[in-house]
């Protein structure tokens, strides 16, 4: 019987037929089958130094790239490590396979040694998983995770996989077609409420996108920019969303939310109509929802219908694929905009534009001023900018130099911006930096990191190394977990509880002692030149960049707060032990 | 308020944990829980109430429907259907009142499965409300152990059922393509 196969040699069969060019992962007992077969197989494996990292590298490529991120990881403490990384995903929306080793079937229930019940803990940190029972539903179930994770609204898919099946040895038949009753998408749109949501629009007379992290998903920049100019429409990209439009895009307003800009929020709050394109009207946007843009009608477009009406209603629902609903929108715009839909309202949209324009120049998103001692965060990323002209990729973690990238770094185009969004993962910026890079060599990818957030991500300097990853690594180092540090300055009394992080390494030697450049900057005047060297590197590179401590991150909607009701800078110096 | 649905669902192992744990997950109570094969023995039909905000009702329909194994879920709140509960009753029945206990038995339509010197088992089925009249009449009897199904529903309309179709193993590839075609 020769054309007899391992399981392990089947999964390795399915992983090609898809596509499947690189898998991060970190091997284990209940995986040796399969990390032998994996051995002389032209399939790259990407030995990360903790699953963790495994997960966000593969989001990390799945983000720079739209395809497939492939993770894997053994069974029990492996898959545990894992699932930070999946509920990132989920919450983001990325898709990713997640492979995982099981112990052999008969020992299932047993406490076996390094077992765990992965199954059962991932059912709510994926989109879909499965165990496989025998190796006769191993192929199918692959070509089903992979389907599940990139069509629809994107998302995590695990695969438990015992040992047994790994080592088991059956006919391996290539599966032509999956079946999922049960899982129904919508792409189209309705072409009704299209033809509404374009009348809408030109009826509306204080219009604005509110594009988020759909369009990136969706492949829809194109369309978001034809719709965006057709109707003359003011937008604002979320921290998902950013990339969209184009940074330098005329009808860019910036980022709302939270730590938005005054203009988009005063826009977001003073709307006559939302058009919400792969958003999901997320808490860090609206503010306190009673007092959320009160005057607005809303249209929603989203691929997933649960999105629809579950935080603010929608009058014009749509459900559909957000590329094809905009390609469908733009010509119905056309049509009726040749027909003079619009003309009526020409005079409040003039208006509208000027109030916007006019908010942006009453409050721009401006870094404070430079002093000649203290490097603040704010002009960190600015150089960040002028090196990147827009067209690097920075990936984040999560914190004050996450909202300080988005605030002052351009994207002028999707899939430049990497970071954790939805589930706010520190140590996400260096991993998911490995895996932007493994997906484009060529770019330059910088992992803009705060000193918490790198820490919980030191084990991977180890990987860059063993792989020669050019990825820019740029501490933001004001020695504290900064936005926990403000929240406790602005609402706890300044009581600076466990936010200290005293300790941190030299840099030079640490890049040293892993046989590559680091280098710590804490003078403005060495700023450019240091960022420079660093991009001119052929390898790694770590920055220190020691920035002013106390900087807070504004404009500051507070938590619970009206969103046309910001904070907007400082209240006055606050000292130390005041 | 109470929500009655009656969901169709693929019979996958973790079918029940996954609707289970969706309500957990998403803060919605579940009152009730009754499951069992159809026809066709790869689905089964779940009936849930659940004790949730009038407005949400619509968000955890979909919620439901978002699950890759659920064929159906449908919200029977308001909608043409019938729902039923078993209550399986044991009671501990003094000699004198047995015949009265037999009489209120027949006036609810329950049945008796056991007799013993002790008492009665009976079985009754009925719309919820009934029940909990029944067995408050009982109580007053003697002593009661009182067993519960939970609600079962069938809906009176004859919806169609909308099933994805099979795809292709490239539909993957093509989705790819598409992503970095335009990147």
């Amino acid at each position: 019987m020769s054309n007899l196969i391992t399981g392990a040699k089947m999964l390795l069969e399915c992983l090609s037929k898809e596509g499947v060019d690189c898998i991060f992962g970190y091997p284990g007992g209940v995986t040796l089958p399969f990390y032998d077969a994996l051995y002389d197989h032209p399939i790259r494996h990407v030995l990360v130094r903790h699953e963790q990292n495994a997960a966000f590298a593969a989001s990390g490529y799945a983000k720079a790239t739209g395809r497939i991120g492939v993770c894997c990881a053994t069974s029990g403490p492996g898959a545990t490590n894992l699932v930070t990384g999946l509920v990132d995903a989920l919450m983001d929306s990325v898709p990713i396979v997640a492979l995982t080793g099981q112990v052999t079937s008969s020992l299932i229930g047993t406490d076996a040694f390094q077992e765990a019940d992965t199954f059962g803990l991932t059912r709510s940190a994926t989109k879909h998983n499965f165990m496989v029972k025998t190796l006769a539903e191993l192929p199918q179930i692959i070509h089903e995770a992979f389907y599940l994770a990139a069509s629809g609204r994107p998302g995590p898919v695990l695969v438990d996989i015992p040992k047994d099946i790994f080592m088991g040895r059956g006919h391996y038949e290539p599966v032509e077609a999956i079946h999922l009753p049960g899982y129904k998408i919508l792409t189209e749109g309705h072409s009704g409420q299209i033809r509404r949501a374009a009348q809408m629009i030109f009826e509306s007379e204080r219009p604005i996108v509110y594009a988020g992290g759909g369009i990136i998903l969706g492949n829809a920049s194109n369309e978001l920019k034809e719709v965006v100019e057709l109707g003359d429409l003011p937008a604002v990209c979320t921290l998902m969303g950013l990339g969209g439009l184009p940074s330098s895009h005329p009808n860019f307003i910036s980022m709302p939310g939270m730590h938005g800009s005054y203009a988009a929020n005063m826009a977001m709050y003073n709307t006559d109509l939302i058009i919400a394109l792969g958003v999901r009207f997320d808490d860090r946007v609206t503010g306190r929802l009673a007092s959320f843009a009160p005057h607005a009608r809303v249209i929603h477009v989203d691929i997933d219908p649960a999105e629809i009406s579950k935080i603010r209603n929608a009058d014009i629902p749509i459900v559909g694929d957000v590329k094809k609903v905009l390609q469908r929108l733009a010509k119905v715009m056309a049509e009726l905009k040749a027909e003079g839909a619009g003309d009526a309202k020409r005079e409040p949209r003039i208006n509208w534009w000027k109030q916007v324009r006019g908010w942006k120049e009453e409050h721009p998103l401006e870094a404070p001023p430079r002093t000649p001692d203290e490097i603040k965060p704010q002009h960190l990323m600015q150089e960040i900018d002028r090196i990147s002209g827009g067209k690097a990729i920075v990936t984040s973690d999560v914190g004050q130099h996450q909202m300080w990238s988005a605030q002052f770094i351009r994207f002028e185009g999707p899939r430049l911006w990497i970071n954790s969004g939805g589930l706010g993962s520190m140590g996400y910026g260096l991993p998911s930096a490995i895996g932007a890079q493994f997906a484009c060599p060529d770019k330059l990818v910088f992992a803009v990191v705060g000193d918490g957030g790198f820490q919980m991500s030191l084990p991977e300097l180890a990987t860059l190394v063993n792989y020669g990853l050019n990825v820019k690594i740029v501490v933001m180092n004001n020695g504290y977990l900064g936005m926990v540090r403000q929240w406790q300055e602005l609402f706890y009394n300044n009581r600076m509880s466990s936010v200290t992080l005293d300790g941190f390494p030299q840099v030079e030697l640490l890049a040293g002692a892993y046989g590559f450049k680091g280098r710590t900057v804490d003078k403005p005047s060495e700023l450019r030149a240091a960022l420079e060297e660093a991009v001119a590197e052929n390898g790694p590179y770590l920055l220190n960049i020691k920035v002013t401590p106390f900087e807070n991150v504004y404009p500051m909607v507070p938590a619970g707060g009206a969103i046309n009701e910001m904070v907007l800078g400082p209240p006055r110096p606050v000292a130390v032990g005041d | 308020m109470l929500q009655i649905i009656s969901i169709l669902m693929e019979n996958k192992p973790g079918a029940l944990m996954r609707v289970t744990g969706l309500f957990a997950q998403r803060n919605y109570n579940i009152e009730s829980l009754t499951v069992a094969r159809t026809l066709d023995p790869a689905l089964s039909r779940m009936t849930i109430v659940a004790d949730v905000e009038s407005r949400i009702r619509p968000q955890v329909i979909k919620q439901i429907n978002k699950l890759v194994n659920v064929l159906q879920a449908t919200d029977l709140t308001e909608a043409p259907s019938v729902a039923r509960e078993l209550v399986l009753l044991r009671i501990r029945a003094a000699m004198e009142n047995r015949t009265a206990i037999l009489k209120e038995a027949e006036i609810f339509g329950a049945r008796v499965v056991d007799s013993s010197v002790d008492g009665f088992a009976l079985e009754v089925t009925g719309d919820p409300e009934k029940l909990d009249e029944f067995i408050s009449i009982m109580e007053s009897y003697g002593d009661l152990q009182v067993t519960r199904s939970g609600l079962t529903a069938v809906s009176l309309e004859m919806k169609k059922l909308k099933l994805a179709p099979p795809v292709p193993t490239t539909g993957c590839a093509e989705i790819i393509a598409e992503a970095t075609a335009s990147a």
